[in-house]
């Protein structure tokens, strides 16, 4: 037994930190098994990710055909368009893809990647879903309280969400505000239990250069988490304070100053963007490794880029801000900040298109989708430069390129890093492999319906669509035959998109009952997760394993195996 | 290239839209490389039978070059798009010509009410025009705006003057444009301020001088 890290339950032969539950309410509802929480957070936003789908085509089909039924919903009024793009994007960030990317995969990850039989502090992760869950409740019941749902989009900007009077929604603002302020709680929560799980329960002879990737990647995404949601959580408290008790900090009749609220919530908002990136990005790079049998290039060179961009975006966040009314001169700074942060996030993305120098690629559904990320991704991150630039900005902001490029961002991130991820370890998830055809077929439909979804928007930004307008029929400049036909595009784009998941729910389930059973290491992959049994048992591990490589030594010369487990002794 | 879909109307639309093509060449560079070395590698090293994979680590002094170089030439286009985006804007936002014109623009829920400051030239003083979502200019002449909100955050857009500017409740937020061309165009809200965001269509409407006077002399009487 060589000196590694502590280890949370001893070695071989263990017994599990806490006994197996065996009721279905102890085992499938209270649990504190942090695969069974992992898989909660995860089925939970799936289901809000629907929900939030659903919503963009409630509104799209508003957009593009003003002010007649939508089919299915009904017609959607100024009050009701207003709240479902500000739910659109606030579940699919704070109930998809947060859920998703960093307490989905992060509980079932975590202890099976470094080799422990569960999360530090088990219970704190059974807390975290259930505040979670009831945060989920509470955005739900917003919608549908009297008054409607909140409409002051999801950057919340005061006056108007701080006032019924302004945003006519009495019930539907604090509730709103309530459910994010909760998600908050739940997600500080689950990212302490992170941090400590893997500084302290990683099996012996894993230093931290030998922690996969994504694991890396997850533990950085909490500590950014963690730093910057202090301030919002305050300017939450704020501002829950102005709505239900009269209180006026960000109102400037009585010297409060709304662009107090831009500036706290922009200093999370924008860390936010890479807490759900670097999960995603992780993912990406585990499958891109496994299925291009390539040790992944330059594993450090990526961990720094990935630690420069989290210090930097700390810094970027007044570039929300270039006309909200702030000092002409901060804009060179935050100009100069934000363009500097396409240096890590470039390497990055060199680093990845190298590690398929060499490589023997196999195509199977997981590499698709992690292929398509870093193909998808690049769109958005080149067109961010446009928005980074103060002076572009004036022209762009608020513009449906500023819609089309965060998608662009945020599609790979949420909905290609979900795909990657549940593709790829569904073996171990459920003992069973997904079916292959169908796998493709609701890739190949989802991945080309998108970019008919976003593209047309580039355009239509740059024409002069202005965000969050219900409708374009006052504007003379913008109810043209010719933009028309663009968002009609958008949204028979969204739909077909939308129709391709259910390629997707039937794979799920058809795979879930009938699935060809998985072996333990199905890819042939390296990471201490294909050890364990699939699905793996309470306590993950018969025989707790120990490290003695890095994880990503394919094709290694002179060996038989094109890969080699990190728990094989030499 | 913004002209291509919205006509140039102001002094500086000409700048914004240089930058935006500036911007868009360098970057477009990028992407063609990446995607183009991205598509490439992965029809290249496609599995094939007998063919294993190499063992490339990218720690080694000539793999990394591969990254380093890429990196220096990112630096040297963001230290280019940098240099010329402080330079656009601060002909955009702050070296401000004096002013020829005034106008107080003061935007609430769900409108928007200019008030032109007249034969005089003053703000507040008794000849000033006040009109509801229509703002009247003159060719050529600079106009300093001063924008204020009643109520929440507005934000006033001119896609044609390439000009957005939030209006903060509280704070008079100053600003400048020098139309150069003839129209009518819209004036659009571009900050959520509730139910009515959509229905606060303005328009701007740019004058020549006989024009614009004949207007003042309508108003008057």
């Amino acid at each position: 037994m060589d000196a590694g890290p502590a280890h949370v339950s001893g070695t071989a032969g263990h017994a599990p930190a806490h006994p197996e539950p065996m009721s279905f309410w102890r085992k499938y509802v209270f649990s504190t098994d942090h695969k069974m929480i992992g898989m909660q957070y995860m089925f939970t936003g799936i289901v809000m990710g629907l929900l939030g789908g659903l919503m963009a085509y409630a509104f799209r089909m508003q957009l593009t055909f003003p002010g007649e039924a939508v089919p299915g919903v009904g017609v959607v009024t100024p009050n009701l368009y207003n709240a479902l793009v500000t739910n659109h994007g606030s579940i699919m960030i704070f109930w998809f893809a947060m859920p998703v990317l960093i307490a989905g995969f992060g509980n079932f990850l975590i202890p099976l990647m470094i080799g422990c039989d569960d999360m530090a502090f088990p219970r704190i992760n059974r807390l975290s879903y259930q505040i979670f869950f009831l945060s989920a409740v509470v955005i739900l019941v917003s919608l549908v309280v009297p008054g409607g749902g909140f409409g002051g989009a999801w950057t919340a900007y005061p006056p108007l969400s701080a006032s019924a009077a302004y945003n006519h929604t009495p019930l539907g603002a604090p509730l709103w505000l309530l459910a994010v302020a909760l998600e908050f709680v739940a997600f500080l929560l689950g990212g302490i239990n992170f941090v400590t799980t893997v500084m302290n329960a990683r099996a012996p002879g894993m230093g931290i250069w030998e922690i996969p990737i994504v694991v890396w990647m997850i533990i950085v995404a909490s500590i950014l988490f963690m730093a910057s949601v202090g301030p919002l959580i305050a300017g939450a408290v704020l501002l829950l304070l102005d709505q239900v008790v009269g209180t006026q900090f960000f109102d400037p009749r009585a010297g409060g100053d709304p662009l107090l609220w831009q500036h706290l919530f922009w200093f999370f908002g924008h860390p936010e963007v890479y807490v759900v990136l670097l999960p995603a990005l992780g993912m990406t790079a585990e499958v891109m490794a496994v299925f291009a049998r390539k040790k992944l290039f330059a594993y450090k060179i990526i961990l720094y880029s990935v630690f420069a961009t989290g210090v930097l975006s700390f810094v970027v966040w007044a570039h929300h801000q270039f006309v909200a009314g702030i000092d002409p001169r901060m804009a060179h700074v935050f100009t100069v900040t934000t363009l500097l942060i396409s240096i890590p996030i470039a390497e990055v993305t060199f680093a990845y298109i190298a590690t398929l120098w060499g490589a023997s690629i196999e195509f199977r559904t997981p590499m698709l989708w992690a292929l398509s990320f870093v193909a998808e991704f690049m769109i958005g991150g080149v067109t961010g430069i446009f928005l980074g630039a103060s002076a572009t900005d004036i022209y762009l902001h608020d513009s449906y390129f500023v819609v089309a490029h965060f998608h662009y961002t945020f599609f790979p991130i949420a909905v290609i890093g979900f795909f990657t991820g549940f593709t790829y370890w569904f073996p171990k998830m459920f003992g069973r492999m997904m079916n292959e055809t169908l796998g493709k077929i609701h890739f190949w439909g989802t991945i080309i319906a998108v970019n008919f979804v976003f593209i047309p928007m580039f355009i239509t930004g740059i024409a002069g669509d202005h965000r969050r307008i219900y409708t374009y029929q006052l504007f003379s400049q913008l109810a043209t035959d010719g933009l028309g036909r663009l968002r009609l595009v958008s949204t028979l784009g969204l739909i077909v998109m939308l129709l391709f998941q259910l390629v997707f729910v039937v794979n799920l389930i058809v795979s879930l009952v009938a699935g060809r059973r998985a072996e333990r290491n199905p890819w042939r992959a390296n990471t201490l997760e294909w050890v364990a049994p699939s699905p793996p048992p309470h306590g993950n591990f018969a025989e707790m394993p120990t490290v003695y490589r890095g994880p990503y030594e394919y094709s290694v010369p002179g060996r038989r195996e094109d890969y080699w487990p990190q728990n094989v002794p030499a | 290239m913004i002209a291509y879909l919205v006509p140039q109307a102001s002094s500086y639309a000409g700048h914004i839209d240089w930058l935006f093509t500036l911007i868009l060449v360098t970057v477009g560079f990028w992407f063609l490389l990446a995607e183009g070395a991205f598509f490439w590698l992965c029809f290249r090293f496609r599995r094939r039978d007998g063919v294993a994979g190499q063992y490339v680590t990218g720690t080694r002094k000539e793999e990394k070059r591969w990254i380093s170089w890429p990196h220096y030439l990112v630096i040297a286009c963001d230290v280019v798009l940098i240099v010329a985006t402080v330079y656009v804007w601060l002909e955009v936002k702050q070296n401000i010509p004096p002013a020829d014109e005034r106008v107080r623009i003061v935007a609430q829920q769900w409108a928007w009410v200019f008030v032109h400051a007249g034969a005089d030239g003053k703000l507040g003083t008794p000849d000033d025009i006040v009109t509801v979502d229509e703002l009247h200019v003159q060719l050529d002449r600079v106009y300093q705006f001063e924008l204020m909100s009643k109520d929440v955050l507005h934000s006033f857009s001119v896609p044609v003057f390439r000009l957005k500017q939030d209006a903060v409740p509280g704070r008079t937020i100053s600003g400048w444009f020098k139309p150069t061309q003839r129209g009518r165009f819209d004036i659009q809200c571009a900050e959520i301020c509730g139910l009515g965001h959509a229905l606060m269509p303005g328009h701007v409407v740019i004058e020549s001088q006989e024009e614009h006077q004949a207007w003042m002399r309508a108003q008057r009487t």
